[in-house]
């Protein structure tokens, strides 16, 4: 083994360690933030497709989506975090996580408008979201994290995943 | 060479729990005097077998208990003892005690042996009463062997500590018992192992084994797959001949057997065996035994000495802890005919798509179209019938819940004092299995109702000119798509006048509400409702019939109850056949596609502006003959936008809900088919007025209504009920 192997493989383990106090996130933009989410809880990102409309639910709640057999509510998040509904098009993106609820595991769509990224963050690289008072959203925020020059929102699945 | 048993336990379990089963019901029938052979032996054999395989499977607890169980049999059968009622009674307890240890084994929990001795002791003082001549088989040996549950735990690590200690020394009354043990060359081939057998002697007293290996050829010579051992075995115990026949029970046919009794006390005469050359039985047994390893000759032929067993040992059942956990997983047993037939089926399916492939390939002319058109109805009929075969599989007979109350029926009207018939009808109905495990407690708590506030104790039932037993009658039906069960009793009959009173008394209703008689005697469904003052442990808490409704209601069921005062009371419950596919009228609403269940529309209209009349502003009513049918607009229920302008462009579908007939409102009837139903709620949540969706042929989803839930959307409540009662008793006036 030459010695460049050799370094190779050492880095490989230090960046394995690193590893250890990182989480990867998943960012997305909506209405020109990023936004991230665990990218373990995330199944597969898919074009929007037809959905059926289930009577008398929240306004966010878009539908629910057949993939392939199961069928998958479709929440729009921007209507979700109360911002201004875009209309679909060809590009609208649907992320499909899988998201530890309290009633079990659900796969669950969300409507976002574009998919950005993905970050490797340290555990001590993100910060608690400043107390911004009683804005609306606060309560689905998990932390922020600085990107370079970008600040991303990371997200708690579990808070905007529940409904009632 | 251990073999892992632990793989075979669920089967095991099984067929010990349907073992239980088939001895409960023989029981049942059994009567004081009764000298049916054939029923005694199913009892006998289905008690074999459980305890031939607890034996096997290291649960001695189960093995002993059921030893005794059997003996008692064994006499009944042979004719030497008559049975009794009480007889009967003791063996129904062991099967319930038998029932209670299984169960704990399989959750792999320590059985309660407290039960099982104390029945066990009842075994042997019957068979003491009047069998002194068996009086080895005493009441304090067969305690010690219950205090000491599951201590036969070969098959976890039979090799690492081979011989098990005794359980017990050798008390007073012990006798020296010489056995010779010279098996066919054959033995292992027949799936026997003499050390487990050495193993289980072991276990009934203080033992010695001394190895023959004469016969051992030369090392070039030996087969490994034969047998050339023979033993001589010193055991000092008080069990008696039978116990250690046994155990030898298995190889009987494929060895010489003989069993001595020397009725001194001690332990060391062992003076037949004479210069023969001893091998260490424990580690290798049988033909695995090389020359090399045999010991020299040893004036003191003990080879195998034991050692008191530590009380903490550990018990036989070690296994992997994580994939028992799930009780629930369930399994079926088909019949060889029903998978036939499946396999028939998919092997047309592979014909067909085979055909169909080879018409896809290729150029297209309008020949090959027509040809492809035939295969496509082709496939279309292989999946249907596919379909039906595999929903069959899961369609088991309705005796499978039916059987189990010839029991509680017998035991309740033991314990109420009341002489009770119980006939069952139609019970080879079929019916889902996951219906049918949910059917049974309910079926349970509305037999109980019958049996305690049905029948009349026969003192009653004479004073009211009935015959002294009363009749409780299970009827199981197909109806359309339903299975009916009725539950029907010629007891009192629900009498509506206390009801209502009891009602009043505990505010579900005021004083002045009118309601029609089945509307009181409906009460009993109310939350909160019992109308027997004193409490009783059969039933009567007051959380019976809700809790009976909201079970089948789960179901997609309902059940409903008539009575006549003194004639009795009948217990309808309806049931869909699966709870995976359904026949659905697709409708749509407001633009959207909705699934209607088939078997809930009684017919659907087009109505004419005549026919609508308007109530009290909101409630909008259809005339049909003599009927005043509420319409429900769905559109506006489900917030849809409206695209039909008037109630008579759209079409009422009129169903059958528990409010009685309710039209509702859609804006046009498509094609009616079956859909597969799946869940909202399992990656969503429940949706009011939804019982499911499915998907389409085109691959869009649709939502399958649920009407109970759209009636409450609607708030369709008590005084729009009212005022439409009023309106159709006025009806009925004119």
């Amino acid at each position: 083994m030459t010695n460049k192997q050799l370094a190779q493989v050492q880095n490989q383990i230090d960046h394995n360690e690193n590893n250890q106090d990182q989480d990867q996130y998943l960012t997305f933009f909506m209405a020109n933030e990023e936004y991230g989410i665990d990218i373990l809880s995330i199944q597969e990102i898919r074009g929007f497709d037809a959905t059926t409309t289930i009577p008398n639910q929240p306004i966010f709640i878009q539908g629910v989506m057949n993939l392939r057999g199961t069928i998958v509510p479709i929440v729009d998040l921007r209507l979700r975090f109360g911002l201004e509904q875009i209309p679909y098009g060809d590009i609208t993106v649907v992320i499909v996580v899988k998201a530890k609820l309290e009633e079990g595991e659900k796969i669950i769509g969300m409507v976002v408008d574009a998919v950005s990224d993905v970050y490797s963050v340290n555990h001590t690289d993100s910060t608690r979201a400043p107390d911004v008072g009683e804005a609306d959203n606060r309560e689905f925020l998990k932390g922020l994290v600085n990107v370079g020059e970008k600040m991303v929102v990371l997200l708690d699945l579990k808070k905007i995943l529940t409904f009632s | 060479m251990s073999i892992d048993l632990s793989q075979f336990y669920e089967v095991f379990f099984e067929e010990s729990f349907e073992g239980l089963d088939i001895m409960e019901s023989e029981l049942l029938a059994l009567t004081p005097g009764d000298t049916d052979s054939e029923t005694l032996n199913t009892i006998f054999r289905a008690a074999h077998s459980i305890k031939g395989g607890s034996g096997t499977f290291g649960f001695s607890v189960v093995a002993d208990f059921t030893h005794e169980l059997e003996t008692l049999l064994d006499q009944i059968r042979e004719g030497t003892r008559e049975v009794q009622t009480f007889h009967v009674d003791l063996f129904l307890k062991a099967v319930d005690c038998l029932r209670d240890m299984l169960n704990a084994l399989k959750a792999e929990e320590e059985p309660d042996t407290s039960l099982s001795s104390e029945i066990t002791k009842k075994f042997l003082a019957i068979l003491n009463d009047e069998d002194i001549g068996d009086a080895s088989t005493s009441p304090a040996k067969q305690e010690t062997a219950m205090d000491q549950p599951g201590a036969f735990g070969f098959f976890d690590d039979a090799y690492n500590d081979p011989i098990k200690p005794p359980q017990q020394n050798s008390s007073s009354g012990s006798k020296t018992w010489h056995i010779f043990f010279k098996p066919e060359p054959h033995l292992f081939k027949t799936g026997n192992e003499p050390i487990f057998m050495f193993l289980e002697l072991a276990d009934l007293g203080e033992m010695s084994i001394l190895a023959n290996i004469d016969n051992l050829p030369p090392y070039h010579d030996l087969v490994p797959d034969d047998s050339y051992l023979n033993w001589q075995i010193t055991l000092v115990s008080d069990t008696n001949k039978d116990k250690i026949e046994e155990i030898f029970e298995w190889v009987l046919d494929d060895a010489e057997l003989i069993i001595e009794c020397d009725e001194a006390e001690t332990v060391e005469t062992v003076e037949t065996v004479e210069t023969v050359e001893t091998v260490e039985v424990a580690a290798d047994t049988g033909p695995a035994v090389s020359p090399a390893t045999s010991q020299p000759v040893t004036p003191e032929p003990v080879a195998v000495k034991e050692q008191a067993l530590p009380d903490t040992e550990t018990p036989v059942i070690v296994k992997e802890k994580e994939n028992k956990k799930n009780p629930e997983a369930t399994s079926i047993r088909v019949s060889i005919e029903k998978v036939d037939s499946l396999i028939n089926m998919v092997g047309e399916l592979v014909i067909t798509q085979a055909m169909l492939s080879q018409y896809g390939e290729g150029e297209f002319t309008e020949n090959r179209r027509m040809l492809m058109l035939e295969g496509l109805a082709q496939l279309a009929t292989n999946t249907r019938e596919l379909q039906e075969s595999v929903m069959q599989i899961r369609m088991l007979p309705i005796s499978f819940v039916f059987s189990r109350f010839p029991r509680l029926v017998r035991d309740i009207s033991q314990k109420l004092g009341k002489q009770v018939e119980l006939k069952l009808l139609g019970e080879t109905t079929e019916l889902d299995k996951t219906v049918m495990e949910k059917i049974s407690d309910p079926m349970v708590h509305l037999i109980r109702n019958s049996l305690d506030h049905g029948l009349e104790t026969p003192a009653e039932r004479t004073a009211m000119g009935k015959s002294e037993s009363g009749t409780v009658t299970l009827n199981a039906y197909h109806q359309g798509g339903n299975i009916i069960i009725e539950i029907i009793d010629d007891g009192k009959g629900i009498d509506p006048q206390i009801i209502r009173t009891k009602a009043i008394a505990k505010g579900l209703i005021q004083e002045e509400d009118e309601f029609t008689e089945q509307e009181i005697i409906d009460l009993i469904f109310l939350p909160g409702f019992s109308t027997k003052e004193e409490v009783s442990d059969l039933s009567g808490r007051g959380v019976g019939m809700d809790v009976v409704k909201r079970n089948i209601q789960e179901l997609n069921g309902t059940v409903e109850v008539n009575s006549k005062i003194n004639q009795g009371s009948t217990f309808t419950i309806r049931l869909p056949l699966t709870l995976a596919i359904l026949d659905g009228q697709l409708v749509t609403i407001g633009g959207n596609t909705y699934i209607i269940p088939l078997v809930n529309i009684i017919e659907s209209i087009q109505m004419t502006p005549k026919q609508v009349n308007n109530v009290g502003g909101d409630l909008e009513l259809f005339r049909q003959r003599d009927e005043y049918i509420p319409i429900l607009r769905m559109d506006q229920i489900f917030n849809h936008e409206a695209v039909i302008e008037s109630l008579t462009q759209g079409i009422l579908v009129i169903v059958e809900s528990e409010f009685g007939h309710i039209g509702l409102l859609v804006d046009d009837l498509l094609a009616q088919q079956q859909v597969v139903i799946k869940s909202l709620e399992a990656n969503y949540q429940r949706v009011e007025g939804i019982s499911g969706a499915t998907i389409l042929g085109d691959g869009t989803i649709s939502l399958i209504i649920d009407i109970g839930g759209v009636i409450s959307l609607a708030g369709l409540k008590k005084q729009h009920r009212n005022k439409m009662r009023s309106l159709n008793d006025h009806q009925l006036v004119v």
